[in-house]
């Protein structure tokens, strides 16, 4: 009869599944009914799922990588890969804007990307030299400040695997400052005085992880002795009150600190570009979701001495984002806002004297959490955007 | 701070229709978190003002498709990786989300902030009685301590008789793999 079984007999009073080819029908029927054998169908054609399977998969993997960063679709998450791309295309597509930095690699040997933004011909531009007319003095002056980096701006999104928006809006304002930074007169006037750095993957384990096995993975995928638990939440790797309350010693925990600050790759390569380039003067931390935009401290209750500054920035970044769509976010320091966290990213950049230095929550606020649908991707993008501007305008504008 | 009691809050609030942002309604309450015995859920008093939304029809046509289905339904992963959730299964959700509802109440501190993260599986269960019965596999989301946890919960629902968690259990972290 050629029967298939798919749960193989064990004894009586077990069930058991089998595939039947279809001539076999028939007989097979004959016989469990003479013998009084109950069975029920569960799968009427089994080829027609496997056919449908093999066009669904076929679909995905001709799902080919972008051509260019204006087909690109900016409403849709992607692949690690496809991300990858959309960066060398960015590259490609604004030689003079948008160059690509590695600045290392994950526990899985994972390049760490980060794109660097830079008009063309600005000074330490080292195409350019100087831009414009060329004087002397100007020429003077850029060596009298021999080797120093441009004040800059630093971005990420996806150091949380987990938290897809983030990502998916880095991609976004990535195209968005491509689009924008000659047209647009606040982001005219921030590039004509400032780099930009946008790190879009953070943490590129972990997002393959959310991809191929578990959507929920948070962490680093790093291992470490004595535990067969996996991954150190890179938030709570920093060395600002490492290891203090608002981080766990667990390693099966989600808020694992990690044996030491600064033992994941992912967050050491940040520590090192941040500390090599020693010129950056806002530093932007992008999770999701909650609605939430923070400033220092997470780790202690005492106020940053910037506090009231950075309350007025919070202020009036929650108004920009809040014009476009309604979207209701809150704002204060970590530890007053949401709960005592140690070992945090703009905790460490605050200490290190960035001033400006936040974190965002993004949409929403748990209904779709973090599996936020596809379709608010964008919406997302543009209403923080607005939000990253204030800030960003304010680091120009106030020059320490 | 209640002494030797525990510690209460009086809130106000305003309920909003996830279906329907402009209907609002004004909800006031009393929560009671216990001193000492943390297994015990916090005790909740709350008055409404007016009337919640007559849900009659939408009731019916969800539970006349169920009843009317050949096999029990089955589905996992709602909403899927990208957020998306089918028509079909929009019921399905928002029957989770006021089950987890209690499954939260019945097992938050003040130190916890539940959501429901994902269905991670549902299965009908076949009845003799008018009541459709749903076995779930949820996962919360806890804010403070961002863990992932798997619940299993027994849901019963009945368009004139409302929604009853019949059994909740929490489940190992295993199982999320």
């Amino acid at each position: 009869l050629q029967l298939d079984f798919w749960l193989a007999p064990r004894s009586p009073g077990y069930p058991v599944d089998v595939r039947v080819p279809f001539p076999s029908l028939q007989p097979l029927k004959a016989h469990l009914e003479a013998n009084g054998v109950f069975y029920s169908i569960m799968i009427e054609d089994v080829q027609a799922l496997v056919d449908h399977e093999q066009t669904e998969m076929l679909r995905s993997s001709r799902r080919q990588l972008p051509l260019s960063t204006n087909t690109f679709d900016y409403a849709t998450y992607h692949s690690l890969d496809e991300i990858y791309t959309f960066m060398d295309l960015l590259v490609a597509e604004n030689p003079n804007l948008v160059s690509k930095l590695e600045i290392g690699r994950s526990t899985e040997n994972r390049p760490l990307y980060v794109l660097k933004v830079r008009i063309w011909g600005s000074w330490g531009d080292r195409r350019g030299g100087t831009r414009g007319k060329a004087n002397l003095s100007s020429l003077l002056f850029q060596f009298s400040k021999g080797g120093t980096n441009r004040p800059a701006i630093w971005i990420d999104t996806g150091i949380h695997s987990r938290e897809w928006v983030t990502q998916a809006s880095g991609v976004w304002f990535a195209k968005k400052i491509a689009l924008d930074h000659e047209n647009d007169k606040g982001l005219a006037s921030i590039l004509d005085k400032m780099d930009i750095f946008l790190e879009i993957v953070v943490n590129p384990d972990g997002f393959v992880f959310t991809q191929t096995q578990n959507r929920m993975w948070r962490k680093t995928r790093s291992r470490h002795p004595g535990s067969s638990c996996v991954g150190v939440d890179p938030n709570r790797n920093w060395d600002a009150g490492f290891g203090g309350p608002g981080a766990s010693g667990n390693p099966c925990s989600e808020t694992y600190h990690g044996p030491y600050a600064n033992s994941e790759p992912e967050v050491k390569a940040i520590v090192d570009f941040v500390k090599n380039h020693g010129n950056i003067k806002a530093f932007v931390s992008i999770h999701s979701y909650s609605q939430l935009l923070f400033y220092p401290y997470g780790y202690t209750s005492t106020p940053v001495p910037d506090q009231k500054e950075l309350d007025q920035i919070s202020k009036k970044a929650v108004a920009a984002l809040s014009s476009l769509y309604g979207t209701n976010y809150k704002y204060g320091s970590i530890i007053t806002t949401i709960y005592q966290a140690s070992g945090g990213t703009i905790d460490w950049t605050y200490n290190q004297g960035i001033k400006y230095s936040f974190t965002f929550e993004l949409r929403d606020t748990g209904r779709y959490g973090f599996l936020l649908p596809a379709k608010e991707i964008v919406p997302t993008a543009q209403e923080t955007w607005l939000a990253l501007k204030v800030i960003m305008l304010h680091a120009r504008n106030h020059p320490y | 701070d209640i002494d030797d009691v525990g510690h209460k809050y009086h809130l106000e609030l305003v309920l909003e229709d996830i279906l329907d942002k402009d209907s609002t309604v004004n909800c006031t309450a009393e929560v009671l978190y216990h001193l000492g015995n943390k297994n015990i859920a916090p005790a909740v008093q709350f008055t409404i003002e007016g009337e919640l939304k007559n849900t009659d029809e939408a009731d019916n046509i969800f539970y006349s498709r169920i009843k009317s289905l050949e096999k029990e339904l089955v589905a996992e992963n709602i909403p899927d990786s990208h957020g998306s959730v089918s028509p079909e299964m929009e019921p399905i959700r928002l029957l989770a989300q006021v089950a987890s509802g209690y499954v939260i109440w019945q097992n938050s501190t003040e130190n916890t902030k539940f959501q429901l993260a994902q269905i991670k599986q549902v299965k009908q269960v076949k009845r003799s009685d008018d009541c459709l019965e749903f076995d779930y596999m949820i996962l919360l989301h806890e804010m403070v301590s961002q863990e992932i946890i798997p619940w299993q919960m027994t849901v019963l629902w009945h368009p004139q008789h409302g929604v009853q968690v019949t059994q909740d259990s929490c489940q190992p972290k295993h199982v999320l793999e």
